[in-house]
């Protein structure tokens, strides 16, 4: 047994600090001055040569920003953050705006292959051969590449940074920016609104089956640098398209802010499918650094019978603040929340969803999975409401947290709201322990400590991951685990 | 062959095993009866690793290798095989995937090759069908809403399928009615080779007419008390303990 807790403990130690992604590149970058103003504001908005009514839109957000207070209701813990000692915009020096692959910097291709991320057309994600992902890779402020525009512009989808689509389609920038998230909408939210630096933007219109899968990796490079991306995503009338977003950060001591807006607009009988692998660097492990994830995710089921489906597996930050959450707007709605978190040394998680029910015979669902290991903390917040005229609004929630050790803690907290009587909400909720039954039972059959806990806790979220795309679930598998490396003995 | 040389273990502040020495030749089959609550459990969780159980002298040899500094995993992979008395649910993880990870995680230990998926399918349905267990149970969760005669085929199911070279079956009878423990029984039975051996540890003579021991001990206050060949367990089933157990007992 002695040899048995040796090994465990060598496996703690390399442990959290074994951050894969924990990498800088060393790149010259264009910055900002220090510090967050007015004058901050324009200089990002001019950087970015935006129309006036945009800059406008900004400074509107972050005059309204000044008179909000930070949300501290939820259950995490930090220190205060000094707004005023971030940097708003870093941007490779070499691009200053998205061009073909061939220009793109090589250090930077070579950043994305080390995060295992293909920037080159021919190539493709986990050895699936013959399907193809479309990516948009985001460094600290500024997309820096998307991959097979011209593919996706032939089928009529428009996959570009958001900072492009402001110029080459500002009417429907326009028309849907804030539409979802309002400027207004919560302190994080109002700052990424003035101080957005890129992301994503996808139109798919009407009738259109976007022909592969689309997806953006973020990566925070810069010191002292916040991201504040923002994506939309708009399915036209008919349509359907499911897109990833994966992130990582290098280790730093500091902690940074990760403050994203994720826009989601369904119209009549569209799909959207969001995916996330959020691998965001989670601290040390006496819980030094990591990234603070702050973010606002809202999906509009604006059409009738549209359907939108979050799917989400998060192992990484060292704070996670996220609800990811649809609006049932048009009647025969649907929204799903399919959620794997995993926290593990001193990461807390304060995570969840809501379903708001406004048409008639909307439904949700939500499927959340908690694993807390070490010594980190796992919150689940949810809301499930119904509008006076929800006739017949169902949602079912199922919410099960699995503890590893004796350390950690997880924690549930639901808020049920009907104004309809025909509404049907039903939330089950389970907190379970690794048994040491189970544990035994399966090294007795020749597994050893770590692998047996992967297996267990890979039944345990399952059902989560058969939601993912395919190539994406075989990732998210080895992740958890990965994260979860010492977290028994 | 399996050497138990004066073994004393503890839980706690309590001395359970008390000096227990016991060999078991290869191709034997032993069985240790004795009464509840003296260590019978205790000694089959300390022979495959569990934690918890302090050893504070003696060994544990399995072909001549002290086996107890080593983790329950590589004692799996040199063969130490334990029949739980009560088989653990794993929810969500499909019977078949565990047998598929149990068998190859052995193989990797021993640096052997891991099995082809189509090849461990073939030997799990062919094991499995001889024992009555059906595909559809392969397919649910392991032991998840088994009965207890279920969940206990399928622990002789994967004895069958990791072919140890040491078995110990923890009161596989309890629990079972007599068609359950038929089947259980011929499927250890179907087991018996010279290069294996077996430990049946049981309270009842039952099991005992079922898989017919070679040598049967007595074990009672943490040590084995007698050793004899299977007229022992028939003398047991009429004497009851009481002989053994001393003052204890009363």
């Amino acid at each position: 047994m002695a040899a048995r807790q040796e090994t465990v403990a060598r496996v703690e130690e390399i442990d959290v600090d074994a951050y894969k992604y924990g990498f800088t590149t060393d790149i010259e970058s264009e910055k900002a001055p220090k510090g967050l103003s007015e004058d901050i504001v324009r200089f990002i908005s001019a950087k970015k040569n935006e129309p006036d009514w945009l800059t406008e839109w900004r400074l509107e957000a972050y005059r309204r920003w000044l008179t909000m207070d930070e949300p501290n209701w939820a259950r995490v813990k930090y220190p205060p953050i000094d707004y005023q000692d971030l940097y708003y915009y870093s941007a490779p020096k070499s691009t200053p705006g998205p061009k073909t692959l061939d220009e793109v910097d090589p250090e930077l291709l070579r950043t994305y292959e080390k995060l295992g991320i293909p920037l080159r057309e021919q190539e493709i994600l986990a050895g699936v051969e013959t399907r193809k992902v479309a990516v948009d890779a985001v460094f600290d402020s500024v997309s820096v590449a998307t991959t097979f525009k011209d593919e996706l512009a032939r089928a009529g989808v428009i996959f570009c940074p958001i900072s492009e689509a402001v110029k080459t389609h500002p009417e429907l920038v326009r028309k849907y920016l804030g539409s979802v998230v309002p400027a207004t909408d919560n302190f994080y939210a109002t700052l990424n609104s003035a101080v957005f630096s890129d992301g994503s933007f996808v139109y798919v219109p009407k009738g259109v089956r976007c022909p592969m899968e689309l997806s953006t990796y973020f990566r925070i490079n810069e010191q002292k640098t916040g991201q504040f991306e923002r994506t939309l995503i708009i399915a036209d009338e008919g349509s359907y398209v499911s897109y990833l977003e994966g992130c990582t950060a290098p280790k730093r001591d500091e902690n940074q802010l990760h403050a994203a807006v994720v826009e989601l607009v369904a119209l009549d009988d569209a799909e959207i499918k969001y995916s996330t692998v959020q691998n965001w660097y989670p601290g040390d492990s006496e819980g030094k650094g990591g990234i603070y994830n702050f973010v606002t995710k809202r999906g509009d089921c604006r059409g009738r019978n549209s359907h939108i489906s979050w799917t989400q597996v998060e192992t990484g930050s060292a704070i996670t603040w996220k609800y990811p959450s649809c609006i049932l707007r048009g009647d025969n709605s649907q929204g799903e929340f399919y959620s794997i978190a995993v926290s593990n040394g001193h990461q807390q998680v304060d995570s969840g969803s809501k379903m708001i029910h406004l048409g008639r015979n909307t439904r949700s669902r939500i499927v959340s999975k908690g694993i807390s290991a070490g010594k980190s903390q796992n919150t689940y917040r949810g809301q499930v409401s119904a509008h006076r005229k929800a006739e017949g609004a169902r949602n079912f929630t199922q919410c099960d947290s699995l503890l590893i050790g004796h350390e950690c803690g997880a924690h549930t907290v639901p808020y049920i709201e009907s104004k309809n009587p025909s509404a049907q909400f039903e939330h089950e909720a389970t907190t379970s322990k690794i048994s040491e039954d189970q544990l035994f039972y399966a090294q007795q059959r020749g597994l050893s400590a770590e692998e047996a806990t992967a297996l267990i806790v890979n039944g345990f979220v399952r059902d989560v991951l058969q939601q993912l795309p395919m190539e994406f679930a075989v990732e998210a598998q080895k992740l958890i685990s990965i994260s979860l490396e010492g977290s028994v003995g | 062959m399996l050497e138990i040389k004066n073994l004393h273990v503890s839980v706690g502040d309590r001395e359970i095993l008390k000096g227990l020495t016991l060999t078991v030749k290869d191709g034997e089959v032993a069985a240790i009866m004795g009464p509840n609550g003296t260590g019978k459990s205790t000694l089959s969780y300390v022979i495959s690793g569990r934690e918890g159980y302090e050893v504070t002298q003696g060994e544990v040899l399995l072909d001549g290798e002290n086996i107890l500094e080593l983790e329950p995993h590589v004692r799996a992979a040199k063969g130490v095989f334990l029949a739980f008395q009560y088989p653990v649910e794993i929810p969500g993880v499909a019977t078949m995937t565990f047998l598929k990870a149990a068998m190859n995680a052995q193989r990797r230990s021993r640096g052997e090759e891991e099995l082809a998926t189509p090849e461990l399918m073939k030997r799990v349905k062919e094991a499995a069908a001889k024992l009555g267990v059906s595909q559809e149970m392969l397919r649910r969760p392991l032991n998840s809403g088994f009965s207890g005669g279920e969940k206990k085929r399928m622990d002789i199911l994967q004895m069958t399928l990791l072919q140890p070279r040491f078995g110990i079956l923890d009161e596989t009878d309890s629990g079972l009615d007599i068609d359950a423990l038929r089947v259980v029984s011929e499927g250890v039975n179907s087991l018996r080779a010279p290069n294996r051996s077996f430990l049946v540890i049981t309270h009842y003579q039952r099991l005992l007419d079922y898989i017919k021991p070679d040598t049967v001990h007595v074990m009672a206050k943490g040590a084995i008390q007698r050793s004899g060949g299977p007229e022992l367990a028939l003398e047991l089933e009429e004497r009851g303990y009481q002989e053994y157990l001393g003052e204890e007992a009363a």
